[in-house]
């Protein structure tokens, strides 16, 4: 009798090591992130001003304004600023 | 930190065997402290560039005239704190539609400030800053924070923000009656996909409560005017796609798509192209398009034909569709390497607003009005 209950209880020790261990296999393999493929000095380019769509921050600020006051939408722009009673 | 580590690896030298192997090992230990606690100052994210900015600005359109000045002046602090300062001002001329209809054209000004600090540590940029407005019947006081962080080796960069806004609601001949609270979540992420291609990705969540609508507008309840009744609540989101990429040598171009969409059932699409490109050392231009098209909130009606708990006349409210095209030019005036740079730029758009359900009580018609943005501001990069 002993040995059944002994047996069962190795065997449920057993299937949850088991499952902990396919557990924590999953979650690390999930957590591997791939090589960055563009390198540091591949990103020149990148810093241009060409590539800047917002590089003037007063000029984004008075055309994000004028917009919300007109329009009914707003945000999502990238734009953070005030309030105004402006509607 | 250095002379102890030499200390103890020439005690450590000087021993032999077993007896010296603590030394070097305590010089070691000391060395990688030492390395530990300096990259704790070391950064891989850049503080924004020290500048000084000057505008004018303006909007004419739709009988609005709308120009004043706006001042950022931004300068870094032992390479680590970035403080800025900002001025706006609107000097209001208002003959739009819904005043001369309704009311007596009027002028007034808004002056806003507003300042910050940011702070680089590690690969996040830390931004704290305040905003106040101030016009007769209308002041309003923000605070920001925001953080971007440089993640996956630099190729990517997360942003998280937070806004919050209360304002005093008020009317030119009774004061201030009521407030008017504001939150803004945001989520934004800048993608490197490329050598020469990026894309941006941004999420903005907006929430009011209190008086939300215009004390002097008035809506129209089978053709009689009454004072507009708005919801005091609302929350809307926007998404927002930008592809940016490098297609020829110093020329690149942008697509831009938003969807918004709201408790009030307003639903819009933006789309925007633009194209930006430089002309020698000294020039750099830009161009873009813009098409919008809203849909109108649930209670707008130009002329309601049944009694409802909310209604408003407020054609930014209502069903439209717009489109723009503008361009913006930079010129170099003088440019001192590893010193300051001065730049000039003008920039002009034009602006058409068709609207589907917002007509002219004078005459009937379906409203539309063309308008121009315009700004012109000089840049020192210092």
């Amino acid at each position: 009798m002993n040995t059944v209950r002994n047996d069962g209880r190795r065997a449920r020790r057993a299937a949850r090591n088991g499952l902990v261990g396919l557990l924590g296999a999953a979650l690390l393999s999930a957590c591997a992130m791939p090589e960055p493929w563009v390198k540091p000095y591949e990103r020149e380019r990148l810093a241009s001003p060409v590539m800047q769509v917002q590089r003037d921050a007063l000029s984004a600020k008075h055309f994000e304004h004028v917009r919300e006051v007109r329009e009914g939408s707003r945000g999502g722009t990238g734009v953070q600023g005030g309030g105004c009673g402006c509607n | 930190m250095r002379l102890a580590q030499a200390r103890l690896l020439s005690l450590g030298e000087r021993r032999s065997g077993a007896r010296g192997l603590p030394f070097v090992a305590s010089a070691h230990l000391l060395g990688a402290l030492g390395a530990l606690l300096a990259t704790g100052n070391a950064r891989a994210v850049d503080l924004p560039e020290d500048r000084a900015d000057v505008m004018l600005h303006s909007f004419n359109g739709g009988g609005v005239d709308a120009w004043g000045p706006a001042l950022l002046v931004r300068k870094s602090l032992y390479d680590k704190f970035s403080l800025f300062g900002t001025y706006y001002a609107d000097i209001v001329s208002n003959a739009s539609i819904d005043v001369v209809t309704t009311a007596s054209p009027y002028r007034e000004t808004r002056n806003e400030v507003g300042g910050g600090l940011s702070y680089a540590v590690r690969d996040s940029l830390i931004t704290l800053a305040g905003s106040y407005s101030s016009e007769p019947d209308y002041t309003a006081t923000a605070f920001n924070i925001d953080i971007a962080t440089d993640a996956f080796g630099g190729m990517s960069t997360v942003g998280l923000g937070y806004t919050y806004g209360s304002d005093d609601v008020g009317r030119r001949d009774e004061g201030f009656f009521d407030y008017a609270k504001h939150w803004r979540y945001r989520l934004s992420l800048n993608q490197i996909l490329t050598p020469r291609w990026m894309a941006t990705a941004n999420f903005e969540v907006v929430s009011d409560d209190g008086y939300l609508g215009n004390p002097y507008r008035v809506a129209l309840v089978f053709g009689a005017a009454v004072p507009e009744r708005v919801p005091r609540t609302r929350t809307s989101r926007a998404a927002l796609l930008r592809v940016v990429g490098e297609v020829l040598p110093e020329t690149s171009v942008r697509a831009d798509y938003r969807y918004f969409w709201d408790t009030w059932e307003i639903k819009s699409h933006t789309f925007e192209l633009g194209a930006t490109r430089r002309f020698g050392e000294r020039w750099l231009a830009d161009a873009f398009t813009r098409f919008y098209s809203q849909d109108p909130a649930l209670f707008y009606s130009n002329n309601a034909m049944s009694e409802t708990q909310y209604v408003s006349r407020n054609r930014q409210l209502s069903q439209f569709s717009s489109w723009s095209v503008g361009t913006k030019v930079t010129y170099a005036l003088h440019a001192v390497p590893g010193s300051y740079e001065m730049r000039l730029t003008g920039a002009i758009e034009y602006w058409k607003t068709n609207y589907d359900d917002f007509t002219d009580v004078r005459n009937g018609e379906l409203y539309s009005y063309g308008s121009v943005v315009s700004q012109v501001f000089l840049t020192v990069v210092f």
